[in-house]
């Protein structure tokens, strides 16, 4: 599939601006309303590629190779017997060629920056399903459920330690009372290491 | 006759009083967590799924689930007009006028007109899926493999063509979500497959531990990126009852909307996104007074609102008739319904008359249940808006955790959770919609298979696909969408549409 608009000829006075068909945003938030493009190329005129979308691009290409290469490692088989690999190995390289595609497109014009990172959130909102997961065994319900709270407490920089510690009190002791005892999830509510 | 008998079926399962306590529970959880501004429904009902798997009984747990999204939807509106802060992209043109409203010291009439609208649209929806579904079932029951397959298609294509933003990169995203459904292993060989060597995996990525981290979590990373202080515009809304002069004037507009809305909602993807933003443009051009737009008119509000939740409802046709999902939050039900081991599909009406007929009755319980609690709630409701951001986090981040661990006790999902949660973050940052994601990862074993068996039927022979005429005849609308869509002069339109609603 060839994106239509792939051959376009930048405007007359030599001001190269992204594809409207690569720019807009998903999503229904109200702050990152498109900004005519327009509007930020002067302030953008040295980077020479829509970083986002060449960034987009390449993560669709890995991802399209990474699975074709799974796929090519069970068997394929014929159009009468499609085996496990036929149709992993035919969508991942539709995806690496539109990956490829994606690329292409994005180099040559300019794009709306990506914005800022939430990477305190990211480190505290992503690590408490993992502990979660690494204690609920162990120690048990009530301590795993605790220590996802504090952690996740402090995603926020607004969050207090007392607050916080306040929280996840209330919060363990609720969990405990609806999904333990109400809802009678079978969970250990301490854990093998807890027990000595 | 037998429209009457089914109808009976269904409010006899549904008006129980335990479905009706699951409904029940499900509204008000879903517009707790719908007033929360930024967090949509599709993240509502993603975080709160594993909670509807407690209950056992798939029919209770897909009424609440329902319930949810009802429920989901008017929090959403809540927001929309008391914060100007749509909770869901559907909203967003309530928030127009019905901001305006409020400023205008009108929040209570606003809340009340999207109320009524809402039920109203509900009602009429209700009868329409009563009313289609049967039908629409017999015709897909004569279905092969060829023409599910072609259908699937269909409602990839439609997914990719109502998707926010880029085409190619909503084809993508289908793509990713067609092979992450593929993961585990392969049902008729039994072999492992695209699993990275991870067989903790097991058969198929947990779909729940998916939804929570693409949406739910994604969505946690997105609010995080900027804390900002909210500010309600008014703590007591008084002032509910609208006026004689104010019924009137919302009478029609309800009653377009809800017409608009239920064409549009049948369509797969979003079509309740685009059936609020149609049923304005129209209320815009037949008012008399089209200067008070965006300043605060009434139809402004009514119109939309009747629009999408019309919409909202019709969607739900596709996906019990046809086992197609038209939006993410179908997919959702889809997921739930595999989950408790119903295979969604045309043979669901006739092999489940009480869960299809009772869901379908649910609907409009949920919608009186809305009406009746939600109003004299209001005041809690604004309330819970002013509850900062902070004190949700950890809220929330404890209930998924339990609530994906809770499916299946297995551990990895948490760190499915974790890594859905920054790909989402990721996606989203990359400005590529989830939803088209969410769809794939549902169709992809659903394809497969029909693909498979579709080419055993026809000893191996693909063009079984263009010559089978339905099969064929799927096909060639898939490929016209597609066009269509990349069509320069629609392409422009259908930017238009979508950064007017940003």
């Amino acid at each position: 599939m060839k994106r239509p608009g792939s051959t376009r000829i930048d405007p007359p006075d030599g001001r190269p601006k992204a594809s409207r068909f690569f720019s807009s945003i998903p999503g229904g938030r109200s702050n990152v309303v498109a900004v005519p493009n327009r509007t930020r190329v002067d302030a953008m005129r040295k980077m020479t590629f829509d970083t986002t979308n060449a960034i987009c691009g390449v993560f669709f290409i890995l991802s399209g190779a990474i699975f074709a290469a799974q796929s090519l490692s069970v068997e394929l088989g014929t159009w009468l017997r499609i085996g496990p690999g036929g149709l992993p190995l035919v969508l991942s390289i539709l995806l690496a060629l539109l990956g490829v595609v994606i690329l292409v497109a994005a180099l040559r014009v300019e794009g709306e920056p990506i914005g800022k990172l939430a990477w305190r959130g990211m480190l505290f909102i992503l690590l408490a399903p993992i502990v979660f997961g690494l204690t609920v065994r162990p120690l048990g319900f009530v301590p795993a459920v605790f220590i996802t709270a504090m952690i996740a407490s402090f995603a926020s920089y607004k969050m207090t330690p007392l607050f916080a510690l306040a929280l996840s009190v209330l919060l363990t002791i609720f969990s405990v009372l609806v999904f333990s005892y109400g809802l009678g999830l079978p969970f250990e509510r301490f854990g093998p290491m807890l027990r000595w | 006759m037998e429209l009457i008998n089914n109808l009976a079926l269904g409010f006899a399962t549904a008006s129980t009083l335990n479905n009706i306590g699951f409904c029940l529970i499900g509204v008000l959880l879903g517009t707790l967590i719908g007033v929360l501004p930024g967090i949509g429904a599709t993240a509502t009902i993603a975080m709160l799924l594993p909670i509807t798997f407690q209950i056992g009984d798939p029919v209770s747990s897909l009424i609440m689930l329902a319930g949810i999204y009802y429920g989901a939807q008017y929090g959403g509106s809540t927001t929309a007009i008391l914060i100007n802060m749509p909770g869901e992209s559907s909203s967003a043109v309530t928030a127009i006028d019905g901001y305006q409203m409020a400023r205008n010291g009108r929040a209570g009439v606003a809340l009340a007109t999207a109320a009524i609208g809402s039920f109203v649209a509900g009602t009429i929806a209700t009868v329409l899926i009563a009313l289609f579904a049967p039908p629409l079932t017999t015709i897909a029951l004569k279905f092969g493999s060829a023409e599910y397959c072609s259908l699937m298609i269909v409602g990839l294509v439609m997914s990719v063509a109502l998707a926010h933003g880029s085409v190619i990169k909503a084809v993508a995203m289908v793509l990713l979500g067609l092979l992450l459904g593929l993961v585990g292993i392969d049902v008729i060989s039994g072999v492992p497959r695209l699993n990275f060597g991870i067989t903790q995996l097991g058969d198929q990525l947990n779909f729940v531990a998916i939804a929570v981290g693409l949406f739910g979590i994604a969505e946690i990373l997105r609010n995080l990126e900027d804390e900002r202080t909210r500010q309600v515009l008014m703590s007591k809304v008084t002032g509910l009852m609208p006026t004689r002069e104010d019924f009137r004037r919302m009478t029609w507009p309800i009653l377009r909307g809800t017409a608009i809305g239920s064409a549009l909602g049948i369509l797969p993807g979003n079509g309740a996104v685009l059936a609020a933003f149609a049923s304005y443009t129209v209320e815009k051009r037949l008012s008399d007074r089209p200067q008070e737009f965006g300043k605060g008119a009434l139809a402004g509000v009514a119109g939309p609102e009747s629009a999408n939740n019309a919409g909202a409802q019709t969607s739900f046709i596709p996906m019990l008739t046809l086992g197609i999902p038209a939006n993410p939050v179908m997919a959702l039900m889809i997921g739930a319904m595999i989950i408790q081991g119903i295979v969604p599909g045309p043979n669901v009406a006739g092999e489940q008359p009480a869960l299809f007929w009772g869901l379908i009755a649910s609907m409009w319980i949920g919608n009186l249940l809305l009406i009746v609690l939600n109003l004299p709630l209001i005041g809690l409701w604004v309330k819970l808006l002013t509850v900062p951001y902070y004190v949700l986090f950890p809220i929330i981040m404890a209930f998924c955790s339990i609530g994906v661990y809770s499916v299946n006790s297995n551990v990895y999902d948490l760190y499915i959770v974790a890594f859905f949660g920054l790909l989402g973050y990721f996606l989203l940052k990359m400005r590529c919609e989830p939803a088209p994601l969410l769809l794939g990862f549902v169709l992809g074993p659903l394809l497969e298979e029909n693909l498979r068996r579709a080419m055993i039927f026809s000893r191996g022979d693909p063009s079984t696909f263009v010559t089978r005429p339905l099969s064929a005849g799927l096909l060639v609308v898939a490929a016209l969408i597609l066009v269509v869509v990349l069509l320069p002069s629609v392409r422009k339109k259908r930017d238009e549409v979508f950064v007017e609603e940003e």
